[in-house]
């Protein structure tokens, strides 16, 4: 975890007048699986666009393995591995035909090129299709030749932008599978919209909206952004709302019906068990009493919601 | 950049296109062969006595490939407008970018996949002219002008394409453009003519023809050769600056 593998300093990228990506910093270490969350049209494609040289950055800097991207594009795109949202096919060309060509494109000496095709088939499952043409295979297969075409030169960074989109929940489950195989070996950055596939598959997230990074932390913390702060409380003969107010630690309380409540309360003070106490001894017809599990959505709605207006402020 | 040359060339042969181009074009290129030499037979008698008369390589080899110019002009579009745009339409432009190839590499291997192709048409075409080696004697050296005036032509033709080819997403504009824009250098001279006899104004020097005639007749000019090699690098440097400035806008 000494020297970052990629870096990239405060990228910025217009299009016209629209800037899709505003000073954008990050680094990826050794073995990572970095995730890159965000709505449609966040920036996403774009950034994965600059770190894959397919787009220059107006502003901003991209070194990747100690060389920079615009100084030295050969040397840095030797130590990449780009899948972007459609997969770079030639369609005309049998699985292996292509994979051949690949290994060529990536500068992989003559001598080795058998067995660089035959390690990415292996390791892509697509020992059944090598003679296949292109055309005829299924998404989901030729999702994995994409992944394999990105990987065929071990690259020490493998980019993939949105690996997952247009494909039916079983391949969905391969291909996450084939991916958590491949950040055993590389690191991987990842694009996604899709939030339980950043839980299961990422060492760290950043959430990104409107160009913007928002968030950037591990797994872990996000997931503790997630502890819950509220109940779901239905008391058949309620007490006034008050009295529930005056709960310790209570910060406030929705009425959702009658007989439904939120209460929203300081993560340091739960309050469940005084409630409990105090539903028992005032006959307050306690029926259900859940903890409500704030889901990454939550989280991910709270901080895009929530972060450009502190931003504007801070601006 | 041979290894995509290579390749381009073996999926252009993948294609139908290929074997449909270089079929057809036969077709045409052989049945007008035999109608200058069914012209030339039927004169032969008749100008047989004039001293000094237009021979076989005359009559039969330099009007066939002057025809074929004509053809090339046709075909090229069709062949060129699919190197660019066609992969980025294909979203497989990525595949090429991201891999560590410069820019003038990959313009350089599909230049050169395309002209290997015109080659191997140029190649069928000239067959048809030596086989009149079999039953008489042609002007090797005229012909061997005519079929460098040939090659540098379509060579400019292919550069052309592939810089328009180069500017779009979509081949039917590509091959639209670069059909225009060739037959526009083709007919540019006719305004050339009008102007001034016997001084060469700018539109005929610009003229894909008029330095194209000359080695039909034989006579090879430093001059012609250099404006095509001008037109081929100036349109080659044009796709490289434009695909290496489309990264920054």
């Amino acid at each position: 975890m000494s020297t970052p593998l990629l870096k990239a300093q405060s990228l910025s990228r217009q299009y016209g007048n629209q800037l899709a990506v505003n000073d954008l910093s990050f680094e990826i270490f050794q073995g990572e699986v970095l995730g890159f969350l965000g709505p449609n049209g966040a920036g996403k494609s774009t950034t994965m666009k600059m770190l894959s040289g397919n787009l220059a950055p107006n502003r901003g800097q991209i070194t990747i393995n100690g060389f920079d991207l615009i100084e030295n594009p050969k040397q840095a795109k030797a130590h990449i591995g780009y899948l972007p949202e459609q997969p770079p096919l030639y369609k005309e060309l049998s699985v292996r035909e292509f994979l051949n060509f690949c290994a060529k494109i990536n500068q992989i000496p003559n001598s080795n090129i058998n067995t660089a095709v035959d390690t990415v088939i292996e390791r892509c499952g697509l020992s059944q299709v090598t003679k296949r043409l292109i055309a005829h295979l299924s998404k989901g297969y030729q999702q994995r030749v994409g992944i394999a075409q990105a990987i065929i030169h071990t690259p020490s960074v493998v980019i993939l932008d949105e690996p997952t989109s247009g494909l039916d929940p079983i391949q969905i489950i391969e291909i996450r599978q084939l991916i958590r195989d491949i950040a055993a070996e590389h690191s991987v950055i990842l694009s996604t919209h899709i939030l339980p596939e950043v839980q299961t598959l990422c060492d760290r997230v950043q959430i990104i909206n409107q160009g913007q990074l928002l968030f950037s932390d591990t797994i872990g913390n996000l997931s503790q952004q997630m502890q819950t702060s509220s109940l779901l409380l239905t008391l058949l003969s309620p007490p006034n709302i008050e009295q529930l107010n005056q709960f310790h630690g209570v910060l406030s309380v929705d009425v959702l019906t009658d007989t439904q409540f939120r209460l929203h309360y300081h993560p340091d003070n739960n309050p469940t068990e005084l409630l409990l106490q105090q539903a028992v001894t005032q006959n307050w017809q306690l029926q259900q009493l859940t903890p409500e599990q704030h889901s990454l959505e939550d989280v991910f709605m709270k901080i895009i919601q929530n972060e450009p207006t502190d931003n504007g402020q801070a601006a | 950049m041979f290894t995509l040359a290579r390749y381009e060339l073996y999926r252009l042969f993948l294609s139908p296109l290929a074997w449909i181009i270089l079929a057809l074009s036969q077709l045409i290129l052989a049945y007008l062969f035999l109608t200058h030499i069914d012209y030339f037979v039927q004169i032969q008698a008749k100008i047989s006595a004039i001293p000094g008369a237009p021979g076989v390589t005359e009559l039969v080899a330099i009007p066939l490939l002057s025809n074929a110019a004509t053809i090339f002009l046709l075909i090229t579009p069709l062949v060129t407008m699919r190197l660019i745009a066609e992969e980025r339409r294909n979203d497989s432009w990525p595949l090429l970018i991201s891999a560590p190839l410069s820019i003038h590499q990959i313009v350089l291997g599909k230049y050169l996949a395309t002209f290997g192709f015109f080659l191997v048409l140029l190649t069928l075409l000239m067959l048809m002219p030596l086989s009149l080696l079999m039953g008489s004697a042609i002007d090797l050296y005229m012909l061997a002008a005519s079929f460098l005036g040939l090659v540098l032509l379509l060579a400019s033709f292919t550069a052309i394409g592939l810089f328009l080819s180069s500017l779009t997403k979509q081949p039917a504009i590509a091959a639209i453009t670069t059909f225009t824009s060739l037959f526009l250098l083709w007919i540019i001279d006719w305004a050339g003519n009008s102007q001034a006899d016997g001084q060469d104004s700018l539109f005929s020097w610009l003229s894909l023809l008029r330095h194209f005639e000359p080695m039909l007749q034989g006579e090879i000019h430093s001059s012609d050769i250099s404006y095509y090699l001008i037109i081929i690098v100036t349109f080659l440097l044009l796709t490289i600056r434009h695909l290496d400035s489309e990264r920054i806008n």
